[in-house]
């Protein structure tokens, strides 16, 4: 039997959860917070015993693409962009994610899930520019 | 044995981003596209991500240290502060341009998308410039 329906996307939802049990195991038995831009930021100033399990967890994330592939298809990847306005982008996401402590990982899913005022407070600035910048780029500036 | 969990469970939260869709830039500047033909999925992966999260952080509440013994280093609750509300006004843009955040940036350099990379270097270039500038003070 197989379980569908137009309500509900349950591919995403579903992806969703794997998310959740990532950031659990992340939790428990790392006792970290599965924030991917503080993590990765944590490697700019090297400190002993705290370099290992932020690689290791960068790499799954890499290597992740390459064994999904080995067992199913990978969905569709479209980049419409330009490369100039990728870099920008990219750089904004960079400094923009150090400087207001983390990303839609760390504030949108963990910061949320454990109810902290900055981190909803966050994720309701970043949800909010992202629909502008999309609006502009999409509605006003075209 | 630190690492190894922490390999597994990158892995496993590239699995979510990939399977959910969010890997793709298109679905999320669609969910972004509110005035658009807004497309709803981001939320699902939102809510099916807090939903656990939810239950995790309310049963590690209890624990002083991890399975494997080390600290629970969970952010306290400080203040909201124009550091916080700048970098992610800053990010917000940056995610409206791209569909593209941290977590997808890095899956995605396991692809052969050559056009994530970009964004991937300036990503890490900007986390850099972030750094010289606090260390500056």
């Amino acid at each position: 039997m197989s379980i569908t329906s137009d309500l509900i996307p349950w591919h995403a939802l579903t992806g969703g959860f794997v998310i959740g049990i990532a950031v659990t195991l992340l939790l428990f038995f790392e006792g970290r917070i599965a924030g991917i831009s503080g993590i990765v930021g944590g490697l700019y100033r090297l400190k002993k015993g705290d370099i290992s399990w932020r690689v290791a967890f960068i790499s799954g994330l890499i290597v992740s693409a390459v064994i999904w592939r080995l067992f199913f298809d990978m969905p569709p990847i479209q980049i419409e962009t330009n490369h100039m306005m990728l870099a920008l982008a990219g750089l904004l996401v960079g400094y923009g994610t150090r400087l207001g402590s983390g990303c839609t990982s760390g504030h949108g899913v963990c910061g949320l899930s454990r109810r902290s005022p900055r981190s909803i407070a966050a994720t309701v600035v970043f949800m909010l520019t992202g629909f502008a910048a999309v609006y502009l780029l999409r509605h006003v500036l075209v | 044995m630190v690492s190894f969990i922490a390999l597994i469970a990158g892995i496993i939260f590239g699995f979510g981003i990939i399977g959910s869709g969010m890997v793709n830039p298109a679905l999320v500047l669609a969910f972004l596209d509110v005035t658009g033909d807004w497309d709803a999925t981001l939320l699902w992966v939102m809510g099916g991500a807090v939903t656990v999260g939810t239950i995790a952080f309310m049963l590690a509440r209890k624990r002083e240290r991890s399975y494997l013994g080390l600290p629970m280093q969970i952010p306290g609750m400080a203040k909201i502060d124009s550091r916080l509300l700048l970098g992610s006004l800053l990010f917000g843009i940056g995610w409206g341009i791209a569909g593209i955040c941290p977590g997808p940036a890095l899956v995605l350099a396991g692809t052969d998308n050559s056009d994530a990379l970009v964004f991937l270097v300036a990503m890490l270039l900007g986390m850099g410039i972030y750094q010289i500038m606090q260390d500056r003070g």
